[in-house]
């Protein structure tokens, strides 16, 4: 699978890259260099658009989001927002950038020792100086956004887990951000919650205008909300498209992963000797 | 012989492991330092970690100093009695708990029961990604999370101590006049006569003040360091607490022979 | 928990810690009793034989201290041990008093006990004292007894002509 990425949609790359907001350009990325993590990872994300990004567990994918925050740097290659590249920023400017990011995170990461409120309350108090009663009515719009109005003054604790979610959900949408991060924002839920959560995300991207990069293995879910697909498999994109075009590709690492067989591309065995020599 | 080597290269392996280790959290100290800015701008963060770390600890803190202060009397009476010195008791009991037994044994009882408490939440709030979603809210967390607990560890630490004493003296007053019938005047006039505010007291006071940092720096530390896992929370908490004690007792010895040398010789 | 019921404990708290404070610097130590005559002068004594005495044990005259020893040093020439006192300002002694060297009880602390003289000059700042009175060492003492003790039990029996020979017969 190192050839090059089959690209199943209709529209070339290039084309979408005009009004790119967020891309990629040949990263690499590894903690040692003998052991890459990521490795020449071309990605492109259109202003307004709903991105996944899709792999099996361990492909790397939080890596994409953890660069895009500027939490850690490409080893090669050039992580762009808005033209300009995250790896050179400084502390500053990071912040900065950050602040125009909203990141919702694998199993919500709410803040414990906070009530609901307090937590989509958070971001709000620590960036700007409004006042609490303009405070309390933006968080209860949030709140009110994703249907949890009426729990603003429990704890994290007293949610199931898709409350929760949603509430990060609403956190992450406190201060109205440019870019949206989901990290396996399905990671968890049952089908119900997983299908209001997946809703909102795209009610969201379209409602405030954001453009959001989703980082699942949850295909089914996925496929029902997002406009493009990417495939990650062993740090590398190895495939790409819109629905229809997955939903059609002959690619056996798509099909694999859509049809959800145990066997394939992605093979069920962890490499070993072979059978016989290790029950000789 | 290569038996020798395996353990001298184990040796230097710990070794260089443990000045690395100092090397890190003489860099998180600093940071910590640098980052306390928003502590002091909004000192409502580090008021509810005075809570957490202070008041939570009180009970534990004053219970443990009445008792102490109690076996003290005890114990200095049968000695005393021996040499017809029991008016001394006083000063035993206050010297004892002032320069002693008030930063030390308070430091401790601090260690595992608010030291430990902050590890583990620091340690939790890792595993739970907390600390990264604020990192990624353009929120350090280090200046939101990590100072205000150490400086709410660094002020709630010495008013413990002095709270300790306080409690101790009283026990003493409690067995040794109370209950033994010791003359109440002697027990405080020549606890006055012979305790002084600047060499014992203010001592004592400095004692705690350096508990405080180090056992304040050690708990939010071991909490920021620790594995993000539930594993790695539990053996974060369990080292707190080991390498406070280690750590207060070692300075202990150290303070002591500063501060109190001119008894020695 | 409620934002105003946490400030109300940790202002207790800081209260009764500082509270607890003030105590041990009040009534378990000596600020207010230092504080009133912590001023004073200082003057010099010179002692054959200083014993045990330390650096801030107490001076007393009458039994009431009056001050503290602030240094204790030898003098390579004469080997003799240089005391200084701390005396505080209101108390004022004459040029002719005798500073001793004394023990509290048998094994307790020693002390620094001045007695006043009949002269009408005081001991100002840098004064020092004439007469002084060592401390009296256990060991010289015991062997003392010993040998006068020794010397009653043999006939012909000249007096040690000690001045301490406590137990020795009329």
């Amino acid at each position: 699978m190192t050839a090059a990425p089959a690209n199943l949609s209709a529209v070339p790359a290039a084309a979408a890259a005009a009004d790119a907001l967020v891309e990629l350009r040949d990263v690499s990325f590894g903690y040692s260099k003998d052991r890459l993590i990521l490795s020449g990872i071309n990605l492109t994300v259109p202003r307004g658009k709903l991105v996944a990004v899709m792999g099996g567990s361990g492909c790397g994918k939080t890596t994409i989001l953890r660069l895009l925050c500027g939490q850690i740097r490409p080893s090669v290659g050039e992580v762009r927002v808005e033209g300009r590249s995250v790896a050179a920023m400084s502390r500053e400017e990071i912040y900065a950038h950050r602040r125009r990011l909203g990141m919702l995170f694998q199993f919500g990461a709410l803040f414990t020792d906070m009530t609901v409120h307090d937590n989509v309350a958070f971001p709000i108090r620590e960036h700007t100086d409004l006042p609490e009663e303009v405070i309390r009515d933006l968080v209860l719009m949030k709140l009110n956004a994703v249907g949890l109005r009426g729990t603003a003054n429990l704890k994290p604790s007293e949610l199931s887990g898709g409350m929760a979610r949603r509430v990060a959900l609403a956190r992450t949408i406190a201060l109205d951000p440019q870019i949206a991060l989901y990290d396996e924002p399905f990671a968890g839920l049952d089908p119900i919650s997983l299908s209001v959560v997946g809703q909102m995300i795209r009610r969201l991207n379209d409602a405030l205008g954001m453009t959001s990069i989703l980082v699942t293995h949850d295909i089914m879910q996925s496929m029902k909300i997002v406009d493009y697909i990417y495939f990650i498999s062993e740090g590398r994109v190895i495939a790409e498209g819109d629905v229809p075009s997955i939903r059609a590709s002959h690619d056996p690492f798509v099909r694999q992963f859509v049809d959800g067989e145990p066997d394939g591309p992605v093979h069920f065995h962890y490499p070993a000797k072979p059978l016989a020599e290790d029950f000789a | 012989m290569s038996m020798l080597a395996r353990l001298l290269r184990r040796l230097g392996r710990a070794s260089i492991g443990a000045i690395e280790r100092l090397g890190f959290v003489t860099r998180f100290y600093f940071a910590i330092l640098r980052q306390s800015g928003t502590s002091v701008v909004r000192p409502q963060l580090v008021v509810k970690e005075i809570y957490q770390a202070g008041v939570l600890s009180l009970i534990i803190v004053m219970m443990s100093g009445l008792f102490i202060g109690m076996v003290l009397a005890l114990q200095g009476y049968e000695t005393l009695a021996r040499f017809g010195a029991t008016e001394s008791m006083g000063v035993l009991v206050a010297l004892s708990l002032v320069r002693e037994l008030g930063p030390v044994v308070a430091a401790l009882l601090f260690a595992s029961r608010a030291g430990s408490a902050i590890t583990a939440e620091i340690g939790l709030m890792k595993t739970t990604e907390q600390l990264a979603a604020m990192e990624v809210m353009a929120v350090d967390p280090i200046a939101r999370v990590v100072a205000p607990r150490f400086w709410g560890g660094v002020i709630s630490l010495p008013l413990l101590a002095a709270l300790f004493s306080m409690l101790g003296v009283y026990g003493g007053y409690l067995v040794g006049v109370q209950l033994i019938g010791i003359d109440g005047g002697s027990f405080w006039g020549q606890m006055q006569a012979s305790v002084d505010w600047r060499y014992d007291i203010m001592n004592g006071v400095i004692k705690s003040i350096v508990f405080a940092f180090a056992v304040s720096l050690i708990a939010v530390f071991e909490g920021y360091d620790a594995k993000p896992t539930a594993e790695g929370v539990s053996a974060a908490t369990t080292r707190t607490v080991v390498t406070s004690a280690l750590t207060i007792l070692a300075l202990d010895f150290v303070l002591t022979v500063f501060m109190f040398r001119g008894g020695i010789n | 928990m409620n934002r105003k019921i946490i400030d109300l404990w940790v202002g207790i708290f800081v209260a009764i810690g500082l509270g607890a404070l003030l105590f041990l610097a009040l009534k378990v130590g000596n600020l207010l009793s230092i504080n009133e005559d912590r001023r004073g002068y200082q003057i010099e004594a010179r002692f054959d034989n200083v014993g045990n005495l330390k650096p801030r044990a107490p001076v007393k005259s009458a039994g009431v201290v009056v001050g503290r020893v602030e240094s204790i040093r030898l003098d390579d020439k004469t080997f003799e041990g240089i005391v200084r006192l701390h005396i505080y300002s209101q108390y004022l002694f004459p040029r002719d008093t005798i500073a001793a060297i004394f023990t509290s009880g048998l094994l307790g602390e020693q002390f620094v006990s001045l007695e006043a003289g009949g002269d009408t000059v005081m001991l100002k700042d840098e004064s020092k004292i004439a007469k002084t009175q060592s401390a009296i060492q256990l060991e010289k003492l015991v062997s003392q007894f010993m040998f006068s003790k020794a010397q009653d039990s043999a006939p012909p029996a000249p007096s040690a002509g000690g001045a301490a020979t406590p137990g020795a017969k009329p």
